[in-house]
């Protein structure tokens, strides 16, 4: 235990400056009588790219579900830009531009990848020209996305639909884009392209929550990270730093 | 070979029939996973409501105490061509939209709340509706068969023959039956396809929680499935009194499981399935009737079912999607 101290030390491990855009405070989520997350405590700052690395069934993608309304917590307080997301209904959440890209891809099988893509903006009835803007930044991002646009989502390989599934989160035009296991089941090249990606999108503004089990390459991109395990925090720190931390190298990285 | 035609004819309007109500089936079934099994009683309830509204728009034996206001109504609406297009008009929009609303009601009370309960639990709530619709009628209403005519007999609609050639009759109640339903379809059709609620529907029926991420009210989507279902089946109800000439508190029963067997056998949750479906059953019991004898027909109906399940488990335009579990 000793040589974990050291990190968990670090309350405040703060390192942009940004904005505070996304705030858990001691979030409890239940499944029925399964309490799966033991009171999360997450900040994201403007700017950001943070992930939550952890074991299967640790709570990652529960965390995600809440904090986009798929599940209300039971305890506790989700703040989006100061305001308090907790509780709304996921089509409410999505209104605020919180964008979720969810664990196995759950693109549209029988819709061709435009109308996917189309779904991804289905709220910015506002914005046509922006909307068609966007598209064009897909497409140019994931060119074999254009090449397939009159197929239908389900005939794509996993590779494709992974991209698909980034491209329709960001037709939303997100403020805070959240990735659950973007590399699953992919092929080692595909999933290199997946996390230039991620890179790309942060670097043209977009905040970014990432869930990942491939801990390495999470949090060589990430800024920060946060470690969970059976439904708690038990590490945080910088990206760089808990890429370093003995524990983490033992039990996600693989290590002896 | 004119009585053949003359079948065919039957059953090409029968199918209308069929085809409106089997999409009622399939709408929910796209989305919920569920199989509405009270949307018989929906028929019936349009059948009843139309007669309802017919009775007060045109039937002078009802304008009396406190109805007898609409007297100068019914003036307008039983003198000439454009009376009549306005009560037809008038009866299948307001019949279209009161069973509609009932349909989103029923949704709210009997099946929302069990959204999350294990399958057979909403399918039991449904046969609960069911029971509990058919009975409200028998109470409420009438036990009795209701003559779809005014107190004095006459029908609100009299049928005439439009075209005679051979032995073949084709009625004006025909033509506007399968013309109505034809455009009904069609512009369902083009509404889920090209609209963008409808696009919200699809990708509702494709993967719900992911709609919702995308923003989708999926309670509102839900509900005006269970509006737009009813509505239309509410239409062949009433086209159904006018064409068989009565009602009774039963008569959603066969034609109900007929539609569900349409709806099966184009491949449920297929809009354009349910169309198809529903005019190849209408024809396949109308020539089987008129050919083997009339007791058949239901047997025939049913013998299609089976080999199309057998053959194409997913129905004709049914595509192989695997279970959700």
């Amino acid at each position: 235990m000793s040589d974990t101290t050291s990190t968990t030390a670090m309350v405040a491990p703060v390192t942009g400056s940004g904005a505070l855009v996304l705030q858990l405070k001691n979030v409890h989520t239940f499944y029925g009588a399964i309490e799966a997350l033991k009171g999360i405590s997450v900040d994201v700052r403007e700017g950001e790219i943070v992930t939550l690395i952890g074991a299967n069934g640790a709570g990652k993608s529960t965390t995600l579900k809440t904090i986009s309304g798929l599940l209300a917590p039971k305890v506790g307080e989700i703040t989006f830009m100061g305001e308090k997301i907790s509780g709304m209904k996921v089509h409410d959440v999505a209104a605020k531009r919180v964008v979720q890209v969810p664990e196995g891809r759950r693109i549209f099988p029988r819709m061709t990848v435009e109308e996917n893509l189309g779904m991804g903006a289905f709220l910015r009835t506002k914005d046509p020209e922006g909307v068609k803007s966007t598209l064009e930044l897909v497409y140019e991002l994931f060119p074999r996305l254009r090449e397939r646009r009159a197929q239908k989502g389900g005939t794509l390989s996993g590779g494709e639909q992974q991209m698909l599934a980034m491209g329709r989160g960001m037709m939303a035009d997100p403020k805070l884009l959240m990735l659950d296991e973007p590399s699953m089941g992919l092929a080692p090249v595909v999933v290199e392209t997946i996390f230039e990606t991620i890179e790309t999108l942060n670097k043209a503004g977009i905040t970014i929550l990432l869930v990942e089990q491939n801990a390495a390459m999470a949090l060589a991109i990430a800024d920060r990270g946060y470690v969970l395990e059976t439904g708690s925090v038990v590490l945080q720190g910088p990206g760089k730093e808990l890429l370093h931390d003995e524990k983490v190298r033992k039990t996600y990285l693989g290590e002896a | 070979m004119s009585y053949l035609l003359s079948q065919l004819i039957n059953g090409i309007t029968l199918g209308g029939l069929y085809a409106l109500v089997a999409l009622g089936y399939t709408l929910v079934y796209g989305i919920l996973l569920m199989i509405n099994f009270a949307h018989s009683e929906l028929f019936m309830a349009g059948g009843y409501v139309g007669l309802g509204v017919l009775k007060v728009l045109s039937d002078g034996a009802v304008a009396t105490g406190p109805l007898a206001f609409m007297k100068p109504a019914q003036t307008f609406f039983n003198s000439g061509m454009l009376g009549f297009v306005a009560l037809m008009a008038a009866t299948f929009l307001i019949s279209a939209v009161i069973v509609g609303l009932l349909g989103v009601l029923i949704e709210r009370f009997a099946y929302r709340p069990l959204r999350h309960a294990p399958r057979l639990a909403p399918l039991i709530s449904a046969i609960g509706v069911s029971i509990f619709l058919q009975n409200a009628v028998l109470l409420w209403v009438s036990s009795k068969q209701l003559p779809y005519s005014r107190a004095d007999g006459t029908a609100f609609v009299t049928s005439h023959t439009l075209l005679k050639f051979g032995g073949v009759e084709i009625t004006t109640m025909q033509v506007f039956i399968v013309v109505t339903s034809l455009l009904l379809l069609l512009f369902l059709d083009t509404f889920v396809a090209r609209t963008r609620i409808g696009r919200a529907m699809r990708a509702t029926s494709q993967d719900r929680e992911a709609a919702g991420l995308m923003g989708v009210d999926i309670n509102s989507v839900i509900a005006l499935a269970f509006f737009i279902g009813p509505a239309l089946g509410a239409v062949a109800g009433v086209f159904n009194g006018m064409y068989y000439g009565s009602v009774k508190y039963n008569m959603g029963f066969i034609p109900g499981i007929k539609s569900f067997t349409a709806a099966v056998v184009g491949g449920i949750g297929n809009l354009r399935g349910a169309m198809l479906g529903g005019f190849l059953l209408g024809i396949v019991e109308s020539l089987a009737g008129g050919f083997l004898e009339t007791g058949y027909k239901d047997v025939i109906a049913f013998i299609v079912l089976v080999l199309v399940l057998i053959f194409r488990p997913g129905g004709l335009l049914g595509e192989a999607v695997a279970e959700k579990v």
